[in-house]
């Protein structure tokens, strides 16, 4: 893709499945020393390998996606994926008939955490009287015990499922028995189908196009980027047709007040699970208070500490 | 309350069912001493070929043959290097799980449609369907034992046929006398490189058919790493049954039920932190097994084939 957006002025390469620890410096300084330029690094865990790298090649640009260290050649990206969950959980707020709705959920991190409580913000807002039950897998990629937890929540009475993990293993489970699900990564109503009722994703691309033109324009500066639906890096998925119009409008509306700016998710008034106040009304979160998020608002079951 | 334990009855047993085939399997092949350390990797292409061929064929049966020759052959190259090039049998398990992880995956990527580009991730084929059995699957509490998919129902038949082979046949006593001392059997004129051959492609094919009830039935489809270090699990649960077939059968309950009662746990709300319950099938496993260890070294009662492992020669001796 970058290819063709640079006319032949670039050219790409890629390794999967490295994993993280000693071999992933092995990989980044192999391509180091291969003469690439520019070199990306894709999982929390490659963020001490490439800043090793990153001090023995001070010509290269090194991008590491959702670490927290950068060096002069060296930033972080991530996107503010609890922006499009927002968005999702008004869907699963609307659609919910019993008003459980479960979500199969990776590790107690604020990434995830942060996500949860989005969804359920959402969901809130148009629904309040939604419970979001969590269970904890403790995996990023387990089909089966993905499955298994998804299956619990249904059996607890959950009529919509959502998910942080990266199989689409809860979304089966959900269209199994007749029941709708939101997906998460990539738009798994492709894999899954219409009871996927909407996906809140990655598109990276539009990241690596900006990277990439700012260092051919050689404005590229380190930097700890924090994208949103704004910079196009997380995105709400094409809805499911079984979505009512309603619902859809619903949603474009909270998107338009995120896009221009009026209104962010983590804007008060905000309670806890234990009905505190933890953000008040015409206040919102910072971004170092939403990146170290480790409580549950109001309205989510379960626990979010370790 | 009784509704609840229905379904943790339901769900155990579905998950326990791929880990009980594969720890038959194990059992017998440890049995006659050979220590396979490669079921993951035998695991992931069973489940991987297997489900290509439900993809392709739609036939059920002819997929658990493909996942039954493809976990024998797998585990037919260990027997051959643990056997007849008497190789280190731990090196040679772990390179098949090596193997086997990394082909599964590759095939994965390659065996599926054009249209698909190649990879399988993603596709739904045809899979087992649970099968009520009438006036039983109506009883309380325990309907759900009659309401399973029919590789669920071998199992029933397996457990008790599998304890006895093993510990009311000549065939059986010639097993585990290959494994204990196969000077003795040697002696008494038993081929311990035929038994041992046999009984490790056995294996293989019990195994291979716990991969297959991964892909065909309990997370139906092909999704990478599907096994999810059961592989591994079923190891554990060989030494937690002191290699008797019987005991394999609470094992794989413990390991599939702990996990469905502590999601449970949690989606109802408990205060109890998730990483400990998510720890709780590894503790619970730890701890039998230390237990069991304990009390069979005080009873004298020797779990393990003593020449688990041990390559044997004729001429040594």
């Amino acid at each position: 893709m970058l290819e063709q957006e640079f006319g032949g002025k670039v050219t790409t390469t890629y390794i999967e499945s490295v994993p993280e620890g000693p071999d992933a410096a092995r990989v980044i300084r192999q391509y180091a020393q291969q003469g690439y330029k520019v070199i990306f690094a894709t999982s929390f865990g490659y963020m001490d390998p490439m800043l090793e790298v990153a001090r023995d090649f001070p010509d290269i640009y090194f991008e590491h996606c959702s670490g927290f260290k950068t060096a002069p050649n060296m930033s972080t990206y991530f996107g503010r994926m609890y922006q499009p969950r927002y968005l999702s959980g008004i869907v699963a707020g609307k659609m919910t008939k019993k008003n459980i709705i479960g979500y199969a959920a990776a590790f107690p991190i604020p990434e995830v955490i942060r996500g949860i409580n989005a969804f359920t913000l959402g969901a809130r807002s148009v629904n309040p009287d939604v419970q979001v039950r969590v269970v904890w897998t403790s995996t990023w990629f387990d089909p089966v015990k993905e499955r298994e937890a998804a299956v619990a929540l249904l059996d607890a009475g959950a009529d919509i499922i959502a998910q942080h993990q990266d199989t689409t293993e809860p979304q089966k489970a959900a269209k199994e028995r007749r029941l709708f699900s939101i997906g998460y990564d990539s738009d798994m109503r492709g894999f899954v189908g219409d009871s996927v009722l909407v996906s809140p994703v990655w598109n990276w691309g539009a990241y690596y196009v900006d990277t990439l033109k700012a260092i051919l324009n050689g404005t590229w500066k380190t930097h700890q980027y924090w994208g949103g639906l704004k910079e196009g890096i997380v995105e709400l998925s094409a809805f499911s047709p079984t979505v009512p119009q309603a619902v859809k409008d619903m949603v474009s509306e909270k998107q338009q007040a995120i896009l221009n700016g009026s209104w962010d998710v983590f804007y008060g008034p905000i309670k806890d699970q234990g009905g505190k106040e933890v953000v008040a009304a015409g206040s919102k979160m910072s971004d170092a208070e939403m990146l170290n998020m480790s409580f549950f608002v109001e309205g989510v079951i379960g626990k979010a500490g370790k | 309350m009784t509704e609840l334990i229905a379904s943790l009855l339901a769900i155990t047993l579905r998950a326990g069912t791929s880990l009980i085939y594969a720890t038959i399997g194990e059992i017998y092949t440890e049995r006659s001493g050979i220590l396979n350390l490669g079921v993951e990797g035998m695991m992931l292409m069973s489940a991987v070929t297997s489900f290509a061929t439900v993809y392709y064929t739609a036939n059920l049966f002819l997929a658990i043959l493909v996942a039954m020759l493809v976990g024998g052959t797998l585990a037919g190259i260990h027997a051959f290097l643990s056997v007849s090039m008497r190789a280190n049998q731990v090196v040679s398990g772990l390179s098949i799980t090596l193997f086997g992880s990394g082909m599964a995956s590759f095939l994965g990527q390659r065996l599926g449609p054009q249209s698909n580009s190649g990879y399988l991730v993603g596709l739904v084929g045809s899979k087992f369907e649970p099968i009520a059995i009438p006036l039983f699957s109506n009883l309380p509490v325990i309907g759900a034992v009659f309401k399973q998919d029919i590789l669920t129902y071998f199992v029933y038949l397996l457990l008790p046929l599998a304890w006895f082979y093993l510990y009311r046949t000549r065939n059986g006593l010639n097993l585990r006398a290959v494994g204990e001392n196969p000077q003795t059997a040697d002696a008494m004129g038993i081929n311990v490189a035929k038994v041992r051959y046999i009984y490790t492609i056995l294996g293989g094919m019990l195994v291979g058919i716990g991969g297959a009830h991964l892909s065909l039935s309990y997370a139906p489809g092909w999704t990478e790493n599907i096994t999810g270090g059961r592989g591994w699990i079923v190891i554990a649960l060989v030494i937690f049954s002191m290699w008797n077939p019987a005991r394999a059968v609470w094992g794989a309950i413990l390991f599939g039920g702990i996990n469905a009662v502590q999601f449970r746990l949690q989606a109802s709300g408990t205060t109890i932190p998730a990483s400990y319950l998510n720890m709780l099938p590894y503790l619970a496993t730890i701890s039998v097994l230390v237990v069991l260890t304990w009390w069979e070294t005080l009873s004298k009662r020797v779990g393990a084939p003593s020449a688990l492992a041990k390559s044997y020669m004729r001429e040594e001796k």
